[in-house]
């Protein structure tokens, strides 16, 4: 697995351009993820890397193409210092794995090998050995991220029909 | 302890006596929007579902403003999947070419949004109808799907800022001016998860133009939404459009703030927010004699009548300079007719501008005004983020219609006063 680390405030712009929304399909977004802010990253990026951000990662436009195309690069998930809101209810409505925690964040190095419990919110850096811990997700939340998003929690708690 | 305005809007909504910042909520929805970016995402999940039925066909609102009229073949296709949704279950209010109007302006002119009302769209700068005393704040598509099927969402009830507006906005000085000043002062994630709430005497002398501006760039420090307090401005503007009973909230007296913010509308001068952050802003004299190659007047942030009027005083008898393309933008059909009626649509042609039919177009360098490599615009949009408007060399700077007007006729940024 690879770390890919940024600054603060990347907007969805940047994680996915304008340009590329008339083609919404996975394979698409994939092929432009991160473009205006890193070139490289769609043609390097494997199943199971994490990506690194700084405070309020995805900010800007609610264009859920944005989570859904780091997802649809196999990236495992954002670890992020804070994470902009309409980002984070989206992430969280298609079931993609965010991790909020700034410790974490300063510790990790774009060379480091990392792992991420997602339901447990731990995140070692294995290559440092530290340990850190972030911020829980609420019940409500972890049941939407359980049922693998949003509409399918609605389903079966039987309001969506 | 009190409530915030947000809160006893959301309490409401949630059933609920009263709730807290950090209580998360589900609460019924008055209306759902979504447009032919984000809709087409919105209807894949409601179909991927299994989802067979809207909740209402009255409370959807779908409206095809980003790439419309169409700018290319994979666009036009996403249009007709919205216009085929909107047939199957007969949406009330579904806006196409011809009728629609950039979202954030054409829902509050058409009395689709009202105090008290909770709305969600699935575009960020939803947050807009807090002007009206709603409610309102930008959620994704799956979101959008949710809402669209059972009339529900979900929230984390914000904490929220208190900023009290005094004195009066001086000429050339509009809503633009306010929200840029604050971005500036407490940055792109200043009010991240929590709402701006403005209040103060000052608030009686802003125009509902400036303060649909100032809720719509709520999200640019960050917010979940912005919110004016009801008064006899908000009254007028509903008169007519809105016949259906509301209710408008007054936060309570003991309601708590994390924060409290005054500005001096008076002292406020023009302000700019150079590349690549809503935050990064300049007085217009700091700014000034900076060259640019395009301006862009429009957009749900800027492209209402108010907004034209104030370009079009500065254009009128004078030329867009040579070597600058000056788009202007009427934010709504009615916008346009208005504008054409006052005869600021002929003074735009006159000065060398072109007048387009309503589009979100450039502002997200979709169509109608695209920058090249390296190229500056003055714009009155809401982004000036990395590759927003054209190449990542592009560079964009946010300003008000007027300070882009007058920079217009310089080619170069300038001070409306100085003209």
């Amino acid at each position: 697995m690879k770390i890919y680390k940024y600054g603060d405030n990347v907007d969805t712009d940047v994680i996915i351009p304008a340009r590329y929304l008339n083609a919404p399909d996975e394979r698409s977004l994939a092929s432009h993820c991160m473009e205006d802010v890193d070139e490289k990253f769609a043609s390097t990026v494997e199943m199971g890397d994490i990506i690194v951000g700084g405070n309020n990662f995805g900010c800007g436009s609610s264009r859920e193409h944005a989570p859904l195309a780091i997802k649809a690069c196999g990236v495992r998930c954002v670890i992020a210092k804070s994470f902009a809101r309409i980002f984070y209810r989206n992430a969280i409505n298609i079931g993609f794995p965010i991790l909020e925690c700034p410790e974490a964040v300063d510790s990790i190095s774009p060379g480091d090998a990392v792992s991420a419990d997602f339901e447990s919110g731990v995140i070692v850096n294995e290559t440092t050995g530290v340990r850190f811990q972030a911020a829980p997700f609420p019940e409500f939340i972890n049941g939407i991220i359980e049922h693998g998003g949003l509409l399918k929690s609605l389903k079966a708690r039987g309001v969506a029909k | 302890m009190g409530m915030t305005m947000t809160q006893k809007i959301l309490a409401r909504c949630a059933g609920l006596e009263r709730v807290e910042a950090g209580q998360l909520i589900e609460g019924k929805l008055d209306l759902v929007l979504g447009n032919d970016i984000t809709t087409p995402v919105a209807i894949t999940e409601f179909q991927k579902a299994g989802l067979s039925s809207v909740f209402d066909r009255d409370r959807i609102a779908i409206v095809l403003d980003h790439s419309t009229p169409c700018k290319d073949i994979k666009s036009s296709q996403l249009c007709a999947v919205c216009r085929e949704f909107a047939k199957v279950h007969n949406i009330t209010h579904f806006y196409d070419v011809g009728r629609m109007g950039i979202e954030h302006a054409l829902l509050p002119e058409q009395g689709l949004t009202a105090p008290g009302e909770v709305i969600i769209g699935a575009d960020s700068h939803t947050c807009t109808y807090g002007a009206l005393g709603a409610f309102s704040t930008g959620v994704g598509s799956t979101d959008m799907a949710a809402g669209m099927a059972t009339g529900l969402a979900w929230f984390k009830v914000p904490s929220a800022i208190r900023v009290t507006l005094t004195g009066r906005l001086g000429r050339y000085v509009s809503g633009k001016d306010v929200i840029l000043h604050l971005i500036g002062m407490i940055g792109v994630d200043g009010a991240l998860y929590q709402s701006l709430e403005f209040v103060g005497e000052g608030v009686a002398s802003l125009e509902m133009d400036d303060r649909f501006t100032i809720c719509n760039m709520a999200i640019e420090a960050g917010a979940k939404n912005g919110i004016f307090p009801v008064d006899g401005k908000t009254k007028e503007y509903l008169t007519g459009r809105v016949d259906r009973p509301w209710q408008a909230v007054e936060a309570d007296p003991d309601a708590e703030y994390t924060r409290e913010i005054t500005i001096d509308l008076s002292a406020l001068r023009p302000k700019v927010a150079f590349p690549h952050l809503p935050s990064n802003t300049k007085t217009v004299e700091e700014a000034a004699g900076k060259p640019i190659q395009q301006v862009v007047i429009g957009s749900c942030t800027n492209g209402r009548l108010k907004d034209l009027r104030e370009a079009a005083e500065i254009l009128r008898g004078h030329k867009v300079a040579d070597g600058v393309r000056c788009i202007v933008i009427p934010a709504t059909q009615q916008i346009y007719l208005d504008a054409m009626a006052e005869g600021l649509v002929a003074d735009f042609i006159q000065a060398g501008a072109v007048v387009s039919t309503p589009t979100c177009g450039p502002c997200l360098g979709g169509h109608m005004g695209v920058l090249s490599d390296g190229e500056w615009a003055i714009s009155t949009t809401n982004r000036n983020f990395v590759g927003r408007m054209g190449p990542t060399s592009s560079m964009i700077i946010l300003a008000s219609p007027a300070v882009a007007a007058a920079s217009a006729v310089t080619g170069m940024v300038t001070d409306p006063a100085s003209l």
